[in-house]
């Protein structure tokens, strides 16, 4: 049950995507709104496992449409994003028909009307039959709509950027040899990075810049109970005020919303009822994913544990 | 709104958010599908349009909170012009009226802005001068030495002249209206001045930094003040981005020409070695690597300080780094630069090797004893001192060793070329071993040096 109409209000992103697990602060529910009333690509920055991903994900699930994703890497190009000709395909062809040729040019008694005879049949080896359609030309060509994530643009060289401007910006691409080919309904582009690199500007223009830092506690603490809702609350406060005292450390990798998750599934599958010293010290690789990190939280572990539950007293 | 939307894109631009027009045109349409109902969600959605960056964000939010917390202009009004404006709020019979009660004095043959503040209504205040400030551009203004130009010209705008008239005027007939009048004048001065203040701080921000920069650009590194270090870090932090910018683009380029057989087999392998598809063959090229060696001795430290920061701020050029400090011997500094902030570095530096007279030829010797393997056929060698041996023996030998195992050797001199070779500088024995020398004495010449060495590996 595709739903290609803009929605509403920003209130109704927030709660669509709720419905789906996913807990939007209004900065998110404001931009998804956005892109669907000005039809304008997100550009989403942030750090690793803040919901970049999942953000799509939960888009997709919403509106009941198809996602096609696309992973970028270093050295993806044309042929592994838009289309590929079938090469194979387009040789196997050749062979079979080499036959008919002669029935083709069966008249022509000159080199110059044999060729003539050919034009007349077209190009019927570069035509969509031998298309192969790749992630991009897939997303334009359903005709329902769909969300596409091109996921960590960062990774891919600054040629591929160029490659994508056009799609950002008129939803279509051009193939020389067929022409360009234009959205069937213009899909919901989600577009990720990390930050590894700066993207160039032409690409950032043509996006809404969405940055999703570290969640407050009063969303993480309701995001870590719309994803683990086995947990019982007064874990869930402390778990959270310790994962934000955490955060306040000078860390290689800070824990993000995943870690978060992570960790409340592995406090509840070990049937823990409230955070002490032993537990977390026990708990604590799931957090912080570097030895260096672990043993620079390591002596401060008491005292968050103290603090974050202290805050769930008076909160 | 439309036009208030457009102050608000220039005062983005004032403050640094580089805002197309092609972006202010999606603002637009971002703004006209939320409404202007919600200030947070206007301001998320500026944020979502306008900044693309969260330098960006951040300095887009400060300029938004800015903006709307100065009156609007005249909003249901926005056709008629400013003296149609006056006009109406002269023969505004409440205002009249007011300034009758208040004054009680006959104001018949006295002008709308002496009419408006005898009647001391604010908000019409506010008004008149938003709407001067609008006549006069206001929105114009960059530099702080234009707040006279523009405090007269809205003061104008508002009829100053008239004002002074009725002064003048009443000064004969009715000593304590002119003395109002007169007190009132100077209440308006002060608010213009502060309108114009804000305006300057909105508009004028990012013209009045990068005169500063310019001119801390051209600056002799060797003599800023104190208080001036910090901003030139943050100049230098400045140059490092750029230079990253510039530099850390793929390397590999592809050279047209050569075919690469084998690739080219194994990709088309699929539809039986037909080359549908060509590998060409590809050149990668080296990333910089430098060694430093550093004079900290007196007035050179201090550049040398600037330059260590920059070298070790290009982390995604330059490959390897190592540094070296000397005054009258020479330590490794790389770890120290690597580990700390950068003036906690500079000061273990300067209490480990630092306040010595320098002696060249004893650093070098010091490097050669046991450095000289970091030296590889692609290292750049970068030496920066003013080469003053206090007539010590200079070591030239060694420097030509250096420069012979090396793929350059670069001198960086923080005095002018006309004192070389004067007093105790054996600036011209060692510049025969070197493949440059250059003068570096500001930001502007150490950016172009370190520039021309990074591109020297592209």
């Amino acid at each position: 049950m595709a739903d290609t109409r803009p929605t509403a209000s920003i209130e109704a992103v927030e709660s669509g995507l709720a419905a789906q697990g996913y807990i939007a602060s209004r900065q998110i529910a404001t931009a998804v709104y956005l892109s669907q009333q000005i039809e304008k690509p997100i550009l989403v920055e942030g750090p690793a496992g803040v919901g970049k991903t999942e953000l799509a994900k939960a888009i997709a699930a919403w509106r009941g449409m198809k996602m096609i994703r696309l992973q970028c890497y270093e050295g993806l190009d044309e042929a592994k994003a838009l289309y590929e000709w079938k090469y194979a395909k387009q040789l196997l062809y050749t062979q079979i028909l080499k036959d008919k040729l002669g029935e083709v040019l069966g008249g022509a008694q000159t080199l110059a009307a044999a060729l003539d005879q050919l034009h007349t049949f077209g190009d019927v080896f570069f035509s969509k039959e031998f298309v192969e359609p790749r992630p991009l030309l897939q997303a334009l060509e359903q005709p329902a709509g769909c969300v596409l994530l091109i996921d960590e643009i960062d990774k891919s060289d600054a040629e591929f950027e160029s490659l994508l401007l056009e799609i950002l910006s008129d939803f279509q691409v051009t193939i020389p040899e067929l022409g360009t080919v234009s959205a069937v309904a213009p899909p919901t582009v989600i577009l990720t990075s990390n930050s590894e690199r700066d993207l160039g500007d032409a690409l950032k223009r043509r996006c809404l810049h969405l940055h999703i830092g570290f969640p407050e506690q009063k969303l993480e603490e309701r995001i870590v109970e719309s994803r683990v809702p086995g947990i019982s609350q007064t874990l869930r406060k402390q778990m959270v005020g310790f994962i934000h005292e955490i955060r306040t450390l000078d860390l290689k990798k800070l824990p993000s919303v995943s870690e978060a998750i992570d960790w409340a599934k592995v406090l509840v599958l070990l049937q823990a009822s409230e955070l002490d010293h032993e537990i977390v010290k026990d708990t604590l690789n799931v957090l912080l994913k570097y030895e260096a990190d672990i043993e620079a939280a390591m002596p401060q572990v008491s005292t968050f544990i103290a603090k974050a539950s202290r805050q769930g007293v008076f909160s | 709104m439309r036009e208030n939307l457009h102050r608000f894109f220039r005062a983005a631009r004032g403050a640094g958010v580089r805002v197309s027009p092609a972006e202010s045109i999606d603002a637009m349409r971002a703004v006209s599908a939320v409404g202007f109902a919600d200030r947070a969600i206007l301001r998320d959605t500026f944020l979502l349009t306008l900044a693309k960056t969260q330098d960006e964000k951040r300095a887009l939010g400060d300029c938004f909170d800015l903006f709307f917390s100065q009156p609007e202009p005249e909003q249901d009004k926005p056709d008629l012009d400013k003296s149609d404006d006056q006009d109406k709020q002269g023969s505004n019979p409440s205002a009249d009226a007011h300034g009758d009660s208040a004054g009680g004095a006959p104001n018949d043959n006295i002008g709308p802005l002496a009419q408006m503040l005898l009647s001391q209504d604010r908000s019409a205040i506010s008004t008149a001068i938003a709407n001067a400030s609008n006549a006069a551009a206001l929105p114009d203004i960059r530099y702080f030495t234009q707040r006279g130009i523009f405090q007269n010209r809205i003061l104008d705008a508002m009829g100053l002249q008239r004002l002074r008239d009725d002064i003048d005027n009443a000064t004969a007939s009715n000593p304590s209206l002119a003395e109002r009048l007169q007190d009132a004048l100077n209440g308006l001065r002060g608010t213009v001045r502060d309108a114009v203040s804000q305006a300057l701080l909105l508009y004028g921000r990012e013209e009045a930094e990068n005169l500063r920069n310019e001119i801390l650009r051209n600056a002799p590194l060797a003599r800023i003040e104190p208080r001036q270090v910090e901003q030139m870090r943050n100049l230098i932090r400045q140059i490092a981005r750029r230079l990253r910018e510039r530099y850390s683009k793929p390397r590999k380029r592809q050279r047209r020409g050569h075919l690469d057989v084998r690739r080219t087999l194994r990709r088309n392998a699929a539809w039986g070695g037909v080359p549908f598809l060509t590998a060409w063959k590809r050149k990668h090229r080296d990333r910089p690597k430098i060694v430093a060696l550093c004079d900290v001795s007196g007035s050179v430290a201090r550049v040398s300080d600037f330059f260590l920061l920059l070298i070790h701020s290009l982390h995604e050029v330059v490959d390897d780094v190592r540094s070296f400090a000397f005054s009258g011997h020479l330590i490794e500094v790389s770890d120290i630069l690597e580990k700390k902030s950068p003036e906690e570095a500079m000061k273990e530096i300067m209490a480990k090797v630092g306040f010595g007279s320098s002696d060249y030829g004893n650093s070098f010797a010091d490097f050669e004893d046991d450095y000289m393997s970091a030296i590889t056929p692609q290292t750049t060698v970068i030496v920066l001192g003013d080469a003053r041996s206090n007539n010590l023996d200079p070591r030239a030998d060694i420097l030509k060793r250096i420069g012979e195992r090396s793929k350059r050797l670069v001198w960086l001199n923080p005095e002018g070329r006309m004192v070389w070779g004067f007093g105790d500088s054996e600036m011209p024995r060692y510049a025969t071993f070197c493949s440059v020398v250059r003068q570096c004495a500001t930001a502007k010449q150490l950016e172009r040096a370190v520039s021309d060495i990074v591109a020297t590996y592209q």
